[in-house]
C-alpha cells in the first residue's frame, strides 16, 4: 500500500497560519487520526492531502512522490466526507460505481467489484435503493464503499462519525476499523471526539493553532501528554504548577508532589498533570494506601453517571476533579473531607 | 367582532382576486362573443379564432415571437447557468461587484434599456434585426437565469462535485455527471423564466423589431392603434394561457427544486 509524509507544510488564510509548517508521516495501512478542536488546522491538513486546500509551502509525498501540485482527480485517493455526500440523483450501486465508470469501467466486471464492495462493508443487495432510503449508519457505509471500490492507495476521513448518534458510532468505529483492516489502506482521520480518534487510531496526533502538539499511539499521549494543551484536550487532567525543589520533587502551593518523569533544572518552573482517574479517593479515617503524593480536601460536588462519578474536591483555593470507578463502594457526600493518593508513576511533567 | 373581521378580509381578498382577474376573465369572454363591439348578451362564438388563422401578420407575428423566445431560452439558460456556476463555484477577483451589477437591469425601466439598446446597436452598426432582438431579450433575461440557478446552486454545496473529483471524475466529467443533473429543476425553471421573459416582452421589442417583421405584443399594440378587432383578445387568450401555464410549471419546478 501506501506511505505518506507531510514535509513542513505550510497555508495562510490572511493573517491566520491554518498550517504552522506541520511534518508527519503516515506509514503503510496505518489508521491515523488527526485530533484538534475545530481551526486547528486538522481538516486543513485533510484537505490539503486530498487536494482541495494547495498548500503555500512543503510537500505532501505519497510514496515517495510528491502531490502537492497534482489535481484531485488525479491523487488516487478516497474521501468519505462529513454529510457522506452521496450523490443524490444515484441509485447505491451507481455511487458506488461512479469511480470505476469515469475511468470508462463499465459492465459486468464493474458490476462484480460493486457488489464485492457492497459484501465488505455488509449491504449486500442494497443495489437499488435510492441514498434517501437509507439510514445514517447505511449511508455511511455506501460512502465508504464508493471511497475503497477503485482502490486507492489512501483514505480518507472527515469526521466519519459525526453524524451518527452514540450508539450507532461506536458500532461504526469497530466496523470502521475491521474494513480499514480487511483493506489493508493507509487511513487518515479528521475528529474533535477524543474518545473516536483513541478507538480507531494506531496513531494519532494533537492539532493546536495549525501546529501538531504531539504525535503517537493513543496510550502514549494519553499516557504521556507532552504539553498541558495536549493533557486537556485528550482526555481530562489536574495541573499543579511549582518549582523543582529537588531531583523527582516539585515545590507546589499544595506541598511537595513526587514524580517518575524527568525534570528542569532545580530552581526551574514545572507542571504536573495528573489523569482524574488515576487519583484514588479516600475516607480521612481509612489507612493509606501508601502511594507518596498525598494531599487533602474537601468534596463539593459528586456528578453520579452510572459506570462512574465525578468529584469536585476543595483543596484551598484550587478545585481538582477525580472519577471513580463505580465498584458499589458507597459513595462520598458532599461537604465531606477526603484524601487523595496517587502514584508519582501517574505524576506527568507537561510543558506550559 | 372577529366573524366582521372575517367578512372584511375575505372582501379584501375577494377585491384583489376581482382586480387581477376581471380583466383577463372579460377579455377571455369577449374573445369567444359573437359581436364586435362587446354587446350583452354575449352570443358564444369561436368567429374571432377563425378569423385570427388567416390574419397572417398576427400568425407570423406570433410565430417570430415563440421563435424568439425558445433561442432566447436557450441561449440565456446555457450562459447564466455557466455564469451562475462561476460565481458559486470559484473565487475570482471582482466576484461580488459582478454578482451586484446582475441586480440594477432588473429595476432600470425597460424603456431605457431599449433605447440605450438601439441607440448602442446603431452606432456600433448592427441595428435592428432578429439578432438585435436576441441580443436585448438575452441581456434582460440573463439576471433572471443566473438568480435561478444560482440559488439552486447555493442549496448543494460543492461537497458533491468535491466527491466526484477525490473519486476520479476530471472537472467536465463532474460537471456534466453530478453537477448538471442536480441543478436541473434550477435550469427548467430558469428556461421558463427566460421564455416568459421574452414572449411577453413589449418595450424592447418594439426599438429593436425590424420594420416588417414584429413579434407579438408588438403586433398587437399595432392592430390596437389601427382600431380594435375582437381578435385581438382571441390571440391575448392564447398568450394568457401559454404565459399562465408556464408560470404553473415554473412554480411547479422551483418548489421542487427546493425540496430536493
Amino acid at each position: 500500500m501506501s506511505v505518506v509524509e507531510i514535509d513542513r507544510v505550510e497555508k495562510r488564510y490572511d493573517s491566520v497560519r491554518a498550517l504552522a509548517g506541520v511534518s508527519l508521516t503516515f506509514a503503510d495501512g496505518e489508521f491515523f487520526g488527526l485530533l484538534g478542536p475545530s481551526g486547528s488546522g486538522k481538516t486543513t491538513l485533510l484537505r490539503a492531502i486530498a487536494g482541495f486546500v494547495e498548500p503555500d509551502s512543503g510537500e505532501i509525498r505519497l510514496d515517495g512522490r510528491d502531490i502537492g501540485h497534482t489535481p484531485v482527480h488525479r491523487r488516487e485517493i478516497g474521501m468519505v466526507f462529513q454529510n457522506y455526500a452521496l450523490f443524490p440523483h444515484m441509485s447505491v450501486h451507481e455511487n458506488i460505481a461512479f469511480g470505476l465508470s469515469v475511468r470508462g469501467e463499465r459492465g459486468a466486471a464493474a458490476d462484480k467489484r460493486v457488489s464485492e464492495m457492497l459484501a465488505l462493508v455488509r449491504l449486500a443487495g442494497f443495489e437499488r435503493r435510492q441514498p434517501r432510503q437509507l439510514s445514517g449508519g447505511q449511508q455511511q457505509r455506501v460512502a465508504l464503499a464508493r471511497a475503497l471500490v477503485t482502490r486507492p492507495k489512501l483514505l480518507l476521513l472527515d469526521e466519519p462519525l459525526g453524524a451518527l448518534d452514540k450508539r450507532l458510532r461506536q458500532q461504526m468505529q469497530i466496523e470502521l476499523k475491521q474494513i480499514q483492516r480487511e483493506v489493508g489502506i493507509t487511513t487518515v482521520f479528521v475528529t474533535h471526539d477524543q474518545e473516536e480518534a483513541l478507538t480507531l487510531s494506531d496513531r494519532v496526533a494533537i492539532f493546536n493553532e495549525g501546529n501538531v502538539v504531539q504525535a503517537g499511539k493513543p496510550l502514549e499521549v494519553y499516557e504521556r501528554p507532552a504539553t498541558a494543551f495536549a493533557a486537556n484536550f485528550l482526555g481530562d487532567a489536574n495541573f499543579f504548577e511549582g518549582r523543582v525543589e529537588a531531583p523527582g520533587r516539585v515545590a507546589t502551593e499544595l506541598g511537595a508532589l513526587l514524580t517518575n518523569d524527568a525534570l528542569p533544572a532545580i530552581g526551574e518552573p514545572a507542571t504536573i498533570a495528573v489523569r482524574p482517574e488515576k487519583i484514588s479517593l479516600l475516607p480521612l479515617s481509612a489507612p493509606s494506601r501508601g502511594e507518596s503524593n498525598k494531599l487533602q480536601g474537601r468534596l463539593t460536588q459528586a456528578v453520579y453517571s452510572g459506570m462512574s462519578t465525578t468529584y469536585k474536591i476543595k483543596l484551598g483555593d484550587r478545585e481538582l476533579t477525580v472519577f471513580e470507578q463505580n465498584r458499589g463502594e458507597p459513595a462520598f457526600a458532599a461537604g465531606e473531607a477526603v484524601r487523595l493518593e496517587w502514584s508519582p508513576a501517574h505524576s506527568v511533567v507537561v510543558k506550559p | 367582532m372577529s366573524r366582521l373581521w372575517s367578512t372584511l378580509l375575505k372582501c379584501h381578498l375577494a377585491l384583489i382576486l376581482g382586480f387581477l382577474y376581471v380583466p383577463i376573465a372579460v377579455m377571455i369572454v369577449m374573445a369567444f362573443n359573437r359581436s364586435p363591439l362587446y354587446e350583452l348578451p354575449v352570443v358564444w362564438d369561436t368567429v374571432w379564432f377563425q378569423h385570427l388563422v388567416s390574419n397572417d401578420r398576427l400568425i407570423d407575428a406570433s410565430v417570430n415571437s415563440v421563435v424568439l423566445a425558445l433561442v432566447n431560452m436557450i441561449v440565456a439558460t446555457m450562459l447564466g447557468t455557466m455564469a451562475a456556476f462561476a460565481f458559486a463555484r470559484y473565487e475570482f477577483r471582482g466576484r461580488s461587484l459582478l454578482q451586484l451589477l446582475l441586480f440594477p437591469p432588473i429595476t432600470i425601466p425597460w424603456l431605457i434599456i431599449g433605447t440605450s439598446m438601439l441607440v448602442l446597436f446603431f452606432w456600433i452598426g448592427i441595428g435592428r434585426g432578429f439578432h438585435a432582438l436576441l441580443l436585448g431579450h438575452v441581456a434582460l433575461s440573463l439576471p433572471y437565469v443566473i438568480i435561478v440557478v444560482g440559488a439552486r446552486l447555493k442549496g448543494f454545496g460543492p461537497a458533491y462535485e468535491e466527491a466526484a473529483a477525490t473519486l476520479g471524475a476530471t472537472p467536465w466529467q463532474s460537471f456534466w455527471r453530478v453537477t448538471v443533473p442536480l441543478m436541473a429543476p434550477g435550469m427548467v425553471a430558469a428556461a421558463l423564466f427566460a421564455f416568459a421573459v421574452s414572449f411577453d416582452q413589449f418595450v424592447i421589442s418594439y426599438f429593436l423589431a425590424p420594420p416588417g417583421r414584429t413579434t407579438l405584443p408588438v403586433e398587437i399594440y399595432s392592430a390596437i392603434r389601427k382600431g380594435f378587432t375582437p381578435e385581438v383578445n382571441a390571440i391575448s387568450t392564447i398568450i394568457i394561457l401559454v404565459s399562465m401555464g408556464l408560470m404553473l410549471l415554473f412554480a411547479r419546478f422551483y418548489k421542487f427544486g427546493g425540496e430536493r
